[in-house]
């Protein structure tokens, strides 16, 4: 060693000159100093110049802003019974870019569906690191997942608490409630009416998250989540359920094409039961494409038929044109009026005003219409609430149609007055009668509970509106056109009403609306009802055969629900005490 | 590099250091290399998720290295240089081996199976390479001829090349850098210099078409890590993050959000300079590069005060390897560098890289320690 190195020194002193190894340690430290100094100046620029760029760009990958789900509020009948709520469910999942393919056939048999279908969509979202599997999934399938999961120690499955909209009287109020969609936003109905007061105000807090996008940690809440307030509609369940009953087994036994009925409190413009066929279930809803998901009660407007002759006859009378005592010659059962002939059914020669109701003369009120000057019986039944819209609140409701006065030629007056050349709606029909039921004063509708009767406005006179009650309890009776209406126990004041359904060729000959409205008891009424079925087509089609049996078996249950004493002597010869017995 | 006989200085050290001398240890080389390793092992704390198993096994790792080092310390510069040549040979020989008959992980042919232990025979070479040309060129008056320079270059490449056909690319330019350094230090000519570093240059766009799809990638990705932030870039573009939120402070250890939130990925091994960053801010890069320079510097000092051509030439280039280890690593989790597999030396995870650099270290401690000896 010692010889080596010896040698190597005289080599080094002999042939190297000292300045190179110099210049070259110098640019070794040079180099060594210049890498150092870029390093650290990449530092400087990224921890200094960069930070607070860099600082959020990080913090916008792990501190996420989520939301915390707000509960939508609970829509409850009058009584406090829950029509729609919401309960907590589980959606799946699934990060396509962390589920091992092994995992693909325990968790496609976990969710029902076959691997290779599984696989399919897996492949088609491959890029993405978030898939629902399925949202809002049965209790039963979550468990399976989650055991699946636990079992074969799946990754990437993940399961998020959501909420989901539940009926508990399902198609029975499915019209009146209506639906939300997947993001709880009211579609239909009162839920889509009051979206606003029953969605909560969703709460958001600050979480740390992982790489994986797993929750780590709570940081902050940012604001609570703001449940959405109830809602307490006018909804009697109970009534609700016994018509929708007596509804659709009617429109079932006459093959009716769709039906309506509404219930309302005469006292206070209350919307009992608001029930349509057809029907669907909105907790398990297809396509509404038919028209299923429609509130025909307010949203279709039909001709009203005989049922406009009470009204008529109260314009008529309050009018004076006419006294409860005139007599009105109908024979021959038919009028020609501007060229057009009015037709009865029969010819019922000459009749009292009682008469006319009873027997739904048309010739008879016709006869009465055309005494009366066009503005004044425009202006009645505009007050009662024809052709304007009840403001109900409820979406998609329609007005209807009044013809305006100047507009009406002589037949077109006497056509009105027996119900055709308008429009109404179920709902419309229904308050007008509660008008009649309540000795002439006009309440608002409402969908919700009042706490206090709103104050109505008189629209017609209070003794005038008594007298033609008086007249309709006549309809039940076993000469008039409703006999089947007839309530054991109650007065019943109606009317019935069958139209023939317009077409696009005019008036189809064998197409008809069967109607049926009134109120009861007849002496102090409480309720009012309009049933309204659309083309009976099993044989009857007269709104006395095929409505009024509907509005007498609801009625008759409505009564004794609401515990109403009778006021009648029907039948049995039963008179109870009851509310006086006025006229 | 080189010193007249006359710079030597008396054994001032041996004196001081008696007992370390005698076990053949130079102690600021040890307590810089300690005192790195320690700091290391407080960053692997809270890169591996204060997972403090596997602390352990890396104390355990870095005890055995030491040992190794110390091992390699007792070995007289003589003996080292007589077996240069054959420790070259066998490695070379194991890489080919490797490429034959070698194991395949992570999709390299790295690992050659000795039956009891697993063994890379590119790591060997970090040490057999320099050693061999620090031979070849030692053999010879300084700076070396023409033709001697040729075939050193071709010691170099042999296994550059095959270790590039692994492919191993960030212990290909280790290697290579290796011997390049012994050559530089050798003294030869700044024409010839220019002259590789220009064809180098030229060669570069050749390059490409040697490299596979993966490495490719890395360069596209090294150039614009926005390119595909998902997948390729994403590395990049989360060690930036990390780097950048640390600011001049830090967010304190155990507080990376980056590493601790499992964002940035190899966060234990090659990236582990982005959780330091992250943690410790500016001023723990700083202590991090005062260390190094401080193991760099005592490096080039022993190199200097070398007794022969051999060992200067040796313990040179195996301390700017060490640097080029660190440039590269700290370049690359920066993204001054394109993504090359190099650790961060005696910080990363992991003890194969661990072995060789403080057997290397060994080596640089027997070359200052038998200085003075007399010749036995």
């Amino acid at each position: 060693m010692a010889r080596g190195t010896k040698k190597a020194r005289r080599r080094s002193r002999v042939q190297v000159p000292q300045p190179r190894y110099a210049l070259r340690r110098g640019v070794v430290g040079g180099v060594l100093l210049m890498a150092f100094f870029l390093l650290v100046g990449r530092a400087v620029e990224r921890q200094v110049l960069e930070r607070d760029f860099l600082q959020n760009e990080g913090q916008r990958r792990y501190l996420r802003t989520v939301e915390m789900p707000a509960h939508r509020g609970v829509i409850f009948d009058r009584h406090h019974e829950p029509l729609a709520l919401t309960t907590p469910v589980e959606s799946i999942w699934v990060n396509p870019k962390q589920l091992p393919r092994t995992a693909q056939a325990p968790l496609a048999r976990a969710l029902g569906v076959s691997v290779a279908h599984l696989r399919k969509v897996l492949a088609r979202n491959g890029k993405r690191h978030f898939l629902y599997l399925e949202r809002r999934a049965a209790p039963k399938r979550v468990g399976r997942v989650r055991k699946a999961v636990h079992d074969n120690k799946i990754t990437g499955v993940h399961f998020e608490r959501e909420y989901r909209r539940f009926y508990p009287a399902g198609e029975v109020t499915a019209h009146v409630i209506g639906f939300t969609n997947i993001d709880d936003h009211g579609q239909e109905g009162l839920e889509l009416a009051y979206d606003d007061w029953l969605t909560g105000r969703a709460g958001a807090k600050r979480v740390l998250k992982d790489g994986s996008g797993r929750v780590v940690r709570d940081v902050e809440s940012i604001r609570a989540p703001q449940p959405g307030k109830d809602l307490v509609t006018s909804i009697d369940r109970r009534l609700q359920y016994l018509a929708y009953r007596e509804l659709k087994a009617a429109v079932e036994k006459h093959r009716a094409r769709a039906g309506s009925a509404v219930i309302l409190d005469v006292s206070t413009g209350e919307v009992l039961a608001m029930v349509n066929q057809p029907s669907y279930n909105p907790n398990a809803r297809r396509s509404g494409r038919d028209g299923r998901f429609r509130n025909r009660a307010v949203t279709d407007v039909f001709e009203p038929g005989s049922t406009m002759k009470p009204l008529i006859m109260s314009a008529a009378l309050e009018a004076g044109v006419i006294e409860p005592s005139t007599r009105i010659d109908t024979a021959p059962g038919r009028l020609e009026v501007g060229g057009h002939r009015v037709r009865d059914s029969h010819d019922y020669g000459v009749l009292t005003p009682a008469g006319i109701i009873e027997k739904s003369s048309n010739v008879g009120i016709s006869k009465i219409a055309l005494q009366l000057t066009p503005d004044v019986m425009w202006r009645v039944l505009s007050k009662v609430g024809f052709g304007v819209s009840t403001d109900s609140g409820f979406p998609g409701e329609v007005s209807g149609r009044l013809p305006y006065f100047d507009r009406w030629s002589r037949f077109g007056q006497a056509t009105i007055a027996f119900g055709y050349g308008l429009s109404v709606t179920t709902l419309q029909l229904a308050a007008a009668y509660a008008t009649i039921g309540a000795d002439g004063v006009k309440r608002p509708v409402s969908l919700l509970k009042q706490l206090q009767a709103p104050r109505g406005r008189e629209v017609l006179r209070r003794d005038v509106v008594r007298t033609v009650r008086g007249m309709m309890e006549k309809v039940v009776s076993a000469e008039g056109t409703a006999p089947r209406a007839a309530i054991p126990g109650y007065r019943v004041a109606g009317k019935t009403g069958t139209a023939k359904k317009i077409t696009a060729h005019g008036y189809a000959k064998d197409r008809y609306l069967a109607i049926f409205a009134g109120v009861v008891p007849a002496s102090r009424p409480r309720l009012a009802m309009a049933v309204m079925i659309d083309e009976p087509r099993a044989g009857q089609v007269y709104g006395g055969e095929v409505a009024a049996p509907v509005f007498a078996k609801v009625m008759a249950g409505a009564l004794r629900l609401l515990n109403i004493p009778p006021d009648g002597v029907q039948g049995e010869g039963l008179r109870l005490a009851s509310s006086g017995g006025k006229p | 590099m080189i010193y007249s006989p006359t710079t030597l200085a008396p054994s001032e050290p041996a004196r001081q250091h008696g007992l370390l001398t005698r076990l053949h240890l130079d102690l600021p080389l040890l307590s810089g290399l300690l005192l790195l390793c320690g700091y290391g092992l407080v960053v692997l704390y809270s890169a591996s998720g204060q997972d403090f198993g596997k602390v352990e096994r890396q104390a355990i790792r870095l005890a055995l290295a030491f040992v190794g080092m110390f091992m390699a310390a007792q070995i007289p510069p003589i003996h080292m240089r007589r077996w240069s040549p054959w420790l070259y040979l066998a490695g070379v020989l194991m890489l080919i081996a490797v490429l034959l008959f070698g194991d395949i992980g992570k999709g390299a042919q790295r690992w050659l199976n000795l039956g009891l232990f697993r063994f890379q025979p590119s790591e060997m070479l970090k040490l057999a390479l320099p050693m061999m040309v620090a031979w070849y060129l030692a053999e010879q008056p300084l700076p070396p001829t023409w033709q001697r320079l040729a075939i050193a270059g071709a010691l170099v490449l042999v296994p550059t090349l095959l270790i590039a056909k692994q492919p191993d690319l960030g212990t290909a330019v280790l290697v290579a850098a290796a011997g390049i350094f012994v050559l530089f230090l050798s003294g030869i000519g700044w024409k010839i210099i220019a002259a590789v570093g220009g064809l180098l240059m030229a060669l570069a766009p050749a390059a490409w078409y040697l490299m596979h799809d993966y490495q490719r990638q890395r360069v596209l990705t090294f150039l614009n890590p926005e390119r595909d932030p998902l997948g390729a870039g994403y590395h990049i573009i989360q060690s930036k993050i990390a780097i950048g939120s640390g600011g001049l402070f830090g967010k304190g250890w155990l507080n990376g959000t980056q590493s601790h939130l499992e964002f940035l990925p190899e966060r234990s091994t090659d990236f582990i300079f982005a959780v330091l960053s992250e943690e410790f801010g500016l001023v723990g890069i700083l202590v991090l590069m005062a260390l190094y320079l401080f193991i760099v510097y005592r490096g080039l000092y022993i190199a200097t005060r070398g007794q022969d051509t051999y060992s200067r030439l040796l313990a040179g280039s195996l301390t700017l390897v060490f640097f080029v280890y660190v440039i590269v690593n700290t370049g690359m989790v920066t993204g001054l560098l394109p993504v090359v597999g190099v650790p961060l030396p005696l910080i990363s995870y992991g003890g194969t890289s661990l072995v060789t650099i403080l057997a290397g270290f060994g080596i640089l401690m027997s070359i200052h320690t038998h200085r003075k000896l007399l010749p036995t």
